[in-house]
């Protein structure tokens, strides 16, 4: 397995602590004038959703996560829980609403998703960094206020809400980072 | 008026990014050059390029290689500070001088640090440390209005910890350092007892103690334990322990100067380096080479003096109230 040193440590990396996998979620390096670095990270438990602080100096290391990543195909959400499909076998699985997260309001049908494995079941899903989204919804926009950082509120397909430029119109289709929820650029124009 | 001689008028702030930031670092610059040639403290410019090293147990200089005319290698350090060869100045008898430096320190890179950064070092013989802890805080009272009117506060290592962490750091262990860890739920690496006390009490000082000090007033730390003493002279303090004579500034929990009333003995010096070189190999890095120069200028003579090294990337990220060293840095 992976072993990894303080100089690996960023956000995002999946490691395994006390036997549980964990993913960084923030970082921090801490070093008095005179004495030993700190490297301070925050790791949010994979399974449980638990955050935790952890300290560790140079020469210190922790073994990557015992997880596997597979590309899948997002199906459909059934009410409660959201199906997925692995093109290779076209074996399919299933994952709650709380293991999808906050990922849940940017899946479209067939969109092809990251889905982390422990254990040989399905904990987490990431949609791409980049989805395109037709917006549902929004106010027409002022005329005159088409420049600098003016924003207002838009639903897209999936349903889910975010702040667009006010030169954004209904059925645009807008790129979203899904890691931040924020607008990127206009794709399309109705 | 100090900083006057920035053009204010000919690029507006917003012409290009980080203009506002330009124009603030240069005003600084400006302001502190006219305090120091109020005090008749000379400016200085010496290489950043070294051989031998001021050396320490947890600062790394970053080696590189150069060639000599004739095409030999050199092996050589770009260094962690510009001491050695300040202080190779004040042996020859340049008086007091100042310096803005870039210095470098390899895998220190975060909110505070960065690689390569800007250090304002300077050396006053016949200064001991209270009287240059006087004129750092003139200096930044100088370059920072919004503590213009603040009295610093001094406190002692032992009275920070006292007040901040209920511990006596003079009189503690490995394990009264854990069990207070635990009880301000500060996590602990995995390796603490193979640590020294040292690395304990600084584990405990960046994460707990350090983002309470300086607040609201600047405050001066001094009374460092001997076995931090780096290049500072040690004396019995007035409770009978043995201190460095070495201050650091604090204003809003960030580290800004680290000061010392400077050793002049060249065989304790050497001992020191060698010890650095020690702990650097028990703890799995090379040793480095000792500056040879430095040395042998303590023994012809070195003066009674001060000094100190100011942080000043951090100073620009408290005078203009940035959150990252990078957000002060040209990238």
């Amino acid at each position: 397995m992976a072993s990894y040193g303080t100089s690996d440590f960023k956000k995002g990396l999946k490691v395994q602590l006390d036997g549980e996998p964990y993913l960084i979620v923030d970082l921090d390096f801490m070093k008095p004038g005179k004495g030993q670095a700190v490297y301070r990270i925050k790791v949010k438990n994979m399974i449980s959703g638990r955050v935790l602080d952890k300290s560790y100096r140079s020469g210190d290391s922790i073994d990557g996560a015992d997880v596997e990543d597979k590309e899948m195909q997002f199906l459909y959400k059934d009410g409660i829980n959201y199906h997925f499909m692995d093109g290779e076998s076209f074996e399919q699985f299933e994952l709650t609403p709380a293991q999808v997260g906050d990922s849940g309001k940017w899946l479209v049908e067939e969109m092809q998703c990251e889905i982390v494995f422990y254990n040989g079941s399905p904990i987490t899903c990431s949609p791409p960094n980049h989805v395109d989204l037709k917006v549902t919804y929004t106010e027409p926009g002022a005329k005159g206020n088409s420049t600098g950082n003016v924003q207002k509120p838009a639903t897209v397909s999936t349903g889910a809400e975010l702040m667009v430029p006010v030169f954004i119109n209904l059925d645009d289709t807008v790129r979203i980072d899904t890691r931040t929820g924020e607008y990127v650029e206009r794709v399309t124009k109705s | 008026m100090p900083g006057d001689t920035i053009p204010d008028d000919a690029i507006p702030d917003d012409a290009i990014p980080g203009m506002a930031m330009l124009r603030a670092r240069a005003r600084l610059l400006s302001s502190a050059r006219e305090f120091f040639a109020a005090r008749a403290v000379l400016e200085v410019d010496t290489p950043i390029l070294g051989d031998g090293l001021v050396v320490e147990s947890h600062i790394d200089p970053i080696p590189c290689q150069v060639r000599s005319g004739s095409g030999a290698p050199l092996p050589r350090h770009l260094l962690t500070s510009p001491e050695g060869p300040m202080k190779r100045l004040l042996a020859a008898g340049s008086g007091p001088i100042y310096q803005f430096a870039h210095a470098f320190r390899d895998g220190e890179q975060g909110r505070r640090h960065a690689t390569e950064f800007t250090m304002l070092e300077w050396y006053r013989p016949g200064f001991d440390h209270h009287e240059l802890m006087a004129e750092v805080e003139a200096l930044v009272q100088t370059l920072v209005p919004r503590v213009a009117k603040s009295t610093f506060t001094r406190r002692t290592y032992r009275e920070v910890f006292i007040e901040g962490a209920g511990i006596d750091p003079f009189a503690t262990s490995l394990p009264e350092l854990r069990a207070t860890c635990e009880r301000l739920d500060v996590p602990t690496p995995p390796n603490f007892e193979q640590g020294s006390l040292d690395d304990a009490l600084d584990l405990l000082l960046v994460s707990y103690i350090e983002p309470t000090l300086g607040t609201p007033v600047p405050t001066f730390v001094h009374e460092y334990p001997a076995s931090q003493a780096a290049l500072a002279q040690v004396h019995t303090s007035d409770e009978g322990h043995a201190v460095a004579q070495r201050f650091e500034l604090y204003i809003d929990g960030l580290e800004l100067v680290n000061g010392y009333h400077e050793l002049a003995d060249a065989e304790e010096q050497r001992l020191r380096f060698e010890q650095a070189n020690r702990d650097r190999e028990a703890s799995g890095r090379s040793p480095l080479p000792i500056d040879e120069l430095l040395i042998a200028s303590l023994q012809n003579g070195f003066p009674a003096c001060a000094g100190v090294a100011l942080g000043f990337d951090r100073l620009l990220m408290v005078a203009t109230e940035a959150k990252h060293i990078d957000d002060v840095r040209c990238s």
